[in-house]
Formats: structure tokens, C-alpha cells, sequence
């Protein structure tokens, strides 16, 4: 009886080597993601043509963007909301600036740079004054995207030259790869090296599980999150160009309410938002599995508001699901164990 | 840790520790005043411009623009106090609001009251999903209404349809309550005050209002001290789902048209409002008086905006720089307080 704490610990461990590998979030995301695939084949021949998902990397494009730097900012324990203001704020600046008779040689980069400065401004209020980032973020969306008007007003500035416009509406040529998907994949390496092979990738999974621990193990917190939200605003400056070459149109409500869209599919990826946890191979798989489920619904005709339901769902069961299996894990070892009654001298020893 | 303390040092000792808190009450105080200060300012510079911004009709308008968000905050305040979050409360607005349209334009003649209660019947029913997954699933609440927040809103698209039902479909009870008034308040005003009149003396003097702080200031301590924290969680959710179901129907009574795009976006409005308001976000602190104070702030801007001619689209920027300055004076002031009380317990200490 008194052996009890210690002997869960061995079971733990072997929960984490053991057959739970097989029931990794990431793995179920995977095999849904190969349902879809095979549901869409089944349900519609458009679904698996080379336009088809042509058109779905289109679509999911900016979102997946935006969800790799997100997915680092969820894993060290923080959050940001204003990602989407952020692309707001650079669609208008891109209009205001062509406008303004710069070229997109020059806009683009200006653009990647203001919206590194927002992510900057993020940053510093999170880490230098200390302030909770779910709050200081929704008041950047705000920010920003009032910002975003004032510059640019409600009108569209459209009148962009077609050897721009299109890189966000056709694919690279030979293929049926769109342009931002290219520019995603190169983006998703690099973050998956910085994430999970890096000194730095390592130390934001130790900020987020534990900040203080961290802080004492001489990791620099404050700087490790400032240089975060630094990358995010950066990726969603280059999301606001993608937005705005593929729909060849600068306004400064582009992209509003996409935050929570990237926010979904980063959770739904299986990245803990207590932070600490999480792959960024898990929210590629959820970005494109969300994409899936969108087509295939547009293809059948059902109405958007079921993929509402449907990503809600998701969202809530990507953390049902797990709790659950643990609970269950727990409750089937408590009882295999109170049969097994020999066994427990021998592992408590 | 002596043991020889003679009696006058421990009564200052006493005296000291009574004043640390009462710093920290007029603190939460002179936060109200300060948004009342500002709101003052606001109201000054602009009648300043245009005196007929303080008319009583301007003043009238000037509640009921703010009495749906400051209503909502109401649920919010129960909720963020106990260190969660209720993104779903804009769904579940519309969701009530085609509800209660729908059942008055198809049956004619169906009196109000029993709309008003479905309205708040839905709303808890939304709200218990959120609680229940939250307190039973432990699953962190921003998933949990963030993922309702997409299904609420869902089945109003599914239930809706593209339909749309305009004010000649419905009851004229129903509109006279969106526009009547009562000794001329108008009554959405009324209702609003009401509620956070009662909200606010349940969280200030009974037991289950203020084990919500607790909850906020610190779960497990909460645990520990034998707080029943899985119920309180659920309850607040479940208020905070009726509450955003009675603003539904209101809002239907309000607008007299309504689709199933109603209340989209209001989540990070009231959220606004509430930290505004200064609730902090991450709970165990705050008022409703204050939220709601916030809410009329931020509707009193976006009104002022328009009397100074200001183009509206500063509205947007200016409502998240006061959202920023807000929680960094709280972030300062909280600071400054608990500096101020360490420094007494160590004086009271030695």
C-alpha cells in the first residue's frame, strides 16, 4: 500500500517508450488526414486532381504560414493573437507604399521589416514590462489593425503589375505546387530544425514547461521570447504579401478573424497550450488536415457552417481525446496492477 | 519567530497587516474612479466640440450603444475571475438571437416572456457544454470556447440557412422592448444595470462570490481550502452562457433584423472591455462594476469619435492602445502594492 507513488513512476516511463508512440496525437492526425484523402477520392473525383490541390495549398497558404512561428510562441507558454493584424497592417502598408510609387522590390522587404517591428512591439511589452501576452496580444489585434485603416482607409489598392500577382495565383510552373506553398515548405524545415534541433529549439520547450526552472538553468527567457515573437511578426509580414498578391488586392481588413483559424489549427496539431509540448510535424499535418476537410466539404457542396462544427470538434477532441486515453491508461493499469498482486513487491524493491 | 511579543507591537503589527489590505481596496478603487476619470474626459472634450453631445437623448444613445457588450461583460468578469476564458460568448449571442427571432416570427402571438427564457435557457445550456468540458474534461478553457466559438456559430449557420428575419416579422412587444423605456431609461439600459448591480453584491459579500476569487487567485490553494472549484468553474460558465443568451434576445429586440452573423467578433470586444475594465486576465481580480464601466468607455469613444469627426477608423487603434495602457498600469500599480506590502510585513516583521 505505501509502495503506491513509486510504483506509477515505472509505469509512466513505460508509457512513454511503449505502445503510446503508436498513439501519438501526431500519428491519429496522420491517419485522419489519409481518411480524408480516401473519403475525398471516394466521394468526389475532383478531389485528388492536381487542381484541385492546387487550389488547396492556395487556400491554406497564409494560415500555414503563420502557424509555424505560432506553434514556437504556443510551445514556450505564450501567445499571439494579433498575427492576423499583423498581416492587416502589412496588406495596407504593401497598398500605401505601391501608391506611394515604391516599387515591390523595395515594398516587400519594408513590409517583412514593419511587420518584424510589430512583432517586436509584441515582445517587448510581453518580456520587458512583464505583461500576460493573451491580453497585450488582443490589444495589438486591435491595434494593428486600426493602424491598418488608418493608412489605408476602406479603400483597395488593386492595380498591381501581373508579373507579381502572379505568384499568388498560379502554380510553379511544370507542377501543381502553388508559389506560397514553396515558400512554406522552405519556411516548415527551417522551423523544424530551429524547433526540435537546436539549443534554441530545446530551451523554448524548457521555458515552456517550466519558465523559472529554465531561468535558472541559465536559459535567456526574456530574449528567447522577444527574438519568438520577432520571428512571428516577420512570417506574418510575408503571409500579408502572399494574402495580398493572391487576391492582387491591399486592404486593410485582409485577413481579419484568421488569428483564431491558426490558433485552432495550431492546437489541433497537438501542441499543449500550457506550453511545453508539442511538434511542429503535428501542425503541418493539422493545417493541411483542416485544408482537406474544407475542400472536400466545398467540393460536395456542403455549406461552410459544418466545417465550422466540424473544426470546433476537432479542436475540442485533439484534447478529449489524449486526456481520455491517459485516464483510461491510468484506470487499466491501477486494475491490472491490483491483480497482479506478486509483482508489486518485486518492483517496489 | 520571537516568542516575547509584547502586546502593543503585536496589535500594530495587526494595524499594519488591516492597512496592507485596505491599500489594496482603495487601489481597486481608484481604478474604477480612474475609468470614470477618463470616461469623464472623454464626455468633456467632446460636448466641448458639440454641447448637444450631452443631451439626454445623446446620453440615452450612449447607454444602449454600450448595455449589449456591458451586459456580456457581466458573464465575462465570472468567468476570467476564475483564471478562465469564454470566447464562445458572440456565438452563443447569435445563436440565441436567431433562436428567439425564429420562435417569435413563427408563431405569432407567442408572448415574449417565453422567448426572453429560451433565450437565457440556450444560453446556460452553451454555457454547461463549456463548463462541462472544462471542469469534468479538464480541458484549458481558451480551447474549449474557442472550439464552441466555431460550433455555436455553426449550427446559427445551419439553423439560419441565409435566412434572415426583418422586424415586420416580428412582435411589436418584442421591438418596444428594444426601444421602449422605463421613467426614461430605456430598458436594455435598465436590465443591464440591474444585473451588474446584483453581480457585483453577490461577488462582493457572499461566500460563493467570493470563493471565485480564490479560485482565480490560486486553483489549488482553492482545492485545499475545501472550495468546491469544479462547480464554481461550471457555474460561471454556465452564467456567462445565460447572460449571452439573454443579450441574444435582446439584441434581436434591439435590431429587429437579424441573420446568423450576429454578434460575430464580440468575443475579443468584451474581452477588451473586461481587462479595460480592470478585471485582470488572469484572475482573481477585478469588478463587474469595472467591466462594465469599460465597456461604456470603449462605446463612448467610438461615439465621441464620430461627434469630433475623427475618422473612424482611429476607433479600432485607439481602443487597443487603451487596452495596452490599461493592463500596463495595472501591471505597475500591482507592483507598486505588493512592494508596498512587503515592505510592511518585513517593518511588521523585525
Amino acid at each position: 500500500m505505501a509502495a503506491d507513488p513509486p510504483q506509477t513512476e515505472p509505469a509512466r516511463q513505460e508509457q512513454r517508450f511503449g505502445p503510446r508512440r503508436l498513439l501519438r496525437w501526431e500519428t491519429a492526425l496522420v491517419l485522419l488526414l489519409v481518411a480524408v484523402a480516401l473519403v475525398g477520392q471516394q466521394t468526389s473525383t475532383g478531389f485528388l486532381t492536381g487542381t484541385n490541390l492546387f487550389y488547396l495549398g492556395l487556400d491554406v497558404g497564409e494560415i500555414a504560414l503563420m502557424a509555424l512561428p505560432l506553434t514556437m510562441i504556443i510551445v514556450a507558454g505564450e501567445i499571439d493573437l494579433s498575427i492576423a493584424s499583423i498581416l492587416g497592417l502589412c496588406s495596407a502598408l504593401i497598398g500605401y507604399l505601391w501608391d506611394a510609387g515604391w516599387s515591390l522590390e523595395t515594398i516587400f522587404p519594408a513590409v517583412v521589416v514593419a511587420g518584424a517591428l510589430a512583432g517586436a512591439f509584441n515582445g517587448f511589452l510581453v518580456t520587458r514590462l512583464g505583461l500576460p501576452s493573451l491580453a497585450v496580444t488582443i490589444g495589438t489585434l486591435a491595434l494593428y489593425r486600426g493602424l491598418a485603416f488608418v493608412i489605408l482607409g476602406d479603400k483597395a489598392v488593386a492595380d498591381f503589375p501581373a508579373q507579381y500577382t502572379r505568384f499568388g495565383t498560379t502554380p510553379v510552373p511544370g507542377t501543381h505546387i502553388p508559389y506560397p506553398i514553396v515558400l512554406f515548405a522552405v519556411l516548415a524545415v527551417l522551423f523544424a530544425v530551429l524547433l526540435h534541433a537546436t539549443p534554441f529549439g530545446r530551451s523554448v520547450f524548457a521555458i515552456g514547461a517550466n519558465q523559472e526552472a529554465a531561468f535558472f538553468s541559465g536559459i535567456r527567457v526574456k530574449r528567447a521570447k522577444l527574438v519568438l515573437y520577432v520571428l512571428s511578426g516577420a512570417v506574418s509580414g510575408l503571409a500579408g504579401i502572399v494574402y495580398t498578391l493572391r487576391f492582387a488586392s491591399a486592404r486593410a481588413d485582409n485577413g481579419a478573424g484568421l488569428e483564431l483559424a491558426v490558433v485552432a489549427a495550431v492546437l489541433l496539431g497537438g501542441v499543449s497550450i500550457f506550453g511545453g509540448r508539442g511538434t511542429l510535424g503535428g501542425v503541418v499535418a493539422a493545417v493541411f488536415l483542416l485544408g482537406g476537410i474544407r475542400n472536400l466539404l466545398i467540393l460536395n457542396d456542403v455549406s461552410n457552417d459544418t466545417l465550422n462544427v466540424v473544426t470546433g470538434l476537432l479542436l475540442i477532441g485533439s484534447v478529449v481525446a489524449p486526456n481520455s486515453v491517459a485516464a483510461v491508461a491510468r484506470l487499466l493499469r491501477r486494475r491490472g496492477t491490483a491483480s497482479s498482486v506478486p509483482s508489486e513487491p518485486a518492483r517496489a524493491a | 519567530m520571537s516568542v516575547t511579543v509584547d502586546r502593543p507591537e503585536w496589535e500594530a503589527a495587526e494595524e499594519r497587516s488591516r492597512r496592507g489590505s485596505h491599500l489594496v481596496e482603495v487601489a481597486l478603487r481608484i481604478r474604477e474612479l480612474g475609468i470614470l476619470l477618463v470616461l469623464g474626459l472623454v464626455v468633456a472634450v467632446t460636448a466641448a466640440y458639440n454641447p448637444r453631445f450631452l443631451s439626454a437623448q445623446s446620453i440615452r444613445d450612449l447607454l444602449l450603444n454600450a448595455s449589449i457588450i456591458a451586459l456580456l461583460t457581466v458573464g465575462q468578469t465570472l468567468v476570467v475571475i476564475t483564471r478562465n476564458v469564454d470566447l464562445s460568448v458572440g456565438s452563443v449571442l447569435g445563436l440565441s438571437a436567431f433562436m428567439t427571432g425564429d420562435l417569435l416570427a413563427g408563431h405569432q402571438g407567442l408572448p415574449i416572456v417565453v422567448a426572453l427564457l429560451a433565450g437565457i435557457v440556450l444560453g446556460a445550456a452553451c454555457g454547461a457544454v463549456n463548463g462541462a468540458v472544462t471542469a469534468i474534461g479538464r480541458v484549458p478553457s481558451l480551447v474549449v470556447t474557442l472550439g464552441t466559438l466555431y460550433v455555436f456559430r455553426g449550427i446559427d449557420f445551419g439553423w439560419a440557412g441565409g435566412r434572415q428575419i426583418n422586424a415586420s416579422n416580428l412582435p411589436d412587444s418584442l421591438l418596444a422592448l428594444g426601444s421602449g423605456r422605463i421613467l426614461g431609461v430605456p430598458y436594455l439600459v435598465a436590465i443591464t444595470v440591474v444585473l451588474v448591480a446584483v453581480t457585483a453584491y453577490v461577488l462582493r459579500s457572499y461566500r460563493s462570490g467570493r470563493e471565485l476569487y480564490a479560485i482565480g487567485s490560486n486553483p489549488d490553494a482553492a482545492v485545499l481550502a475545501g472550495i468546491p472549484v469544479g462547480r464554481r468553474v461550471f457555474a460561471a460558465f454556465v452564467l456567462s452562457g445565460a447572460v449571452a443568451g439573454l443579450a441574444g434576445m435582446l439584441w434581436t429586440a434591439r435590431y429587429g433584423t437579424v441573420d446568423a452573423t450576429a454578434g460575430t467578433g464580440f468575443e475579443l470586444q468584451v474581452i477588451s472591455a473586461v481587462v479595460v475594465g480592470g478585471v485582470a486576465i488572469f484572475g482573481g481580480s477585478g469588478s463587474v462594476v469595472g467591466a462594465a464601466l469599460g465597456a461604456l468607455l470603449l462605446s463612448t469613444i467610438g461615439s465621441a469619435l464620430v461627434v469630433l469627426k475623427v475618422p473612424s477608423f482611429w476607433q479600432q487603434a485607439i481602443v487597443g492602445a487603451l487596452l495596452i495602457g490599461a493592463i500596463a498600469l495595472d501591471r505597475w500599480v500591482g507592483l507598486r502594492i505588493a512592494a508596498a506590502l512587503r515592505q510592511r510585513s518585513i517593518r511588521s516583521g523585525s
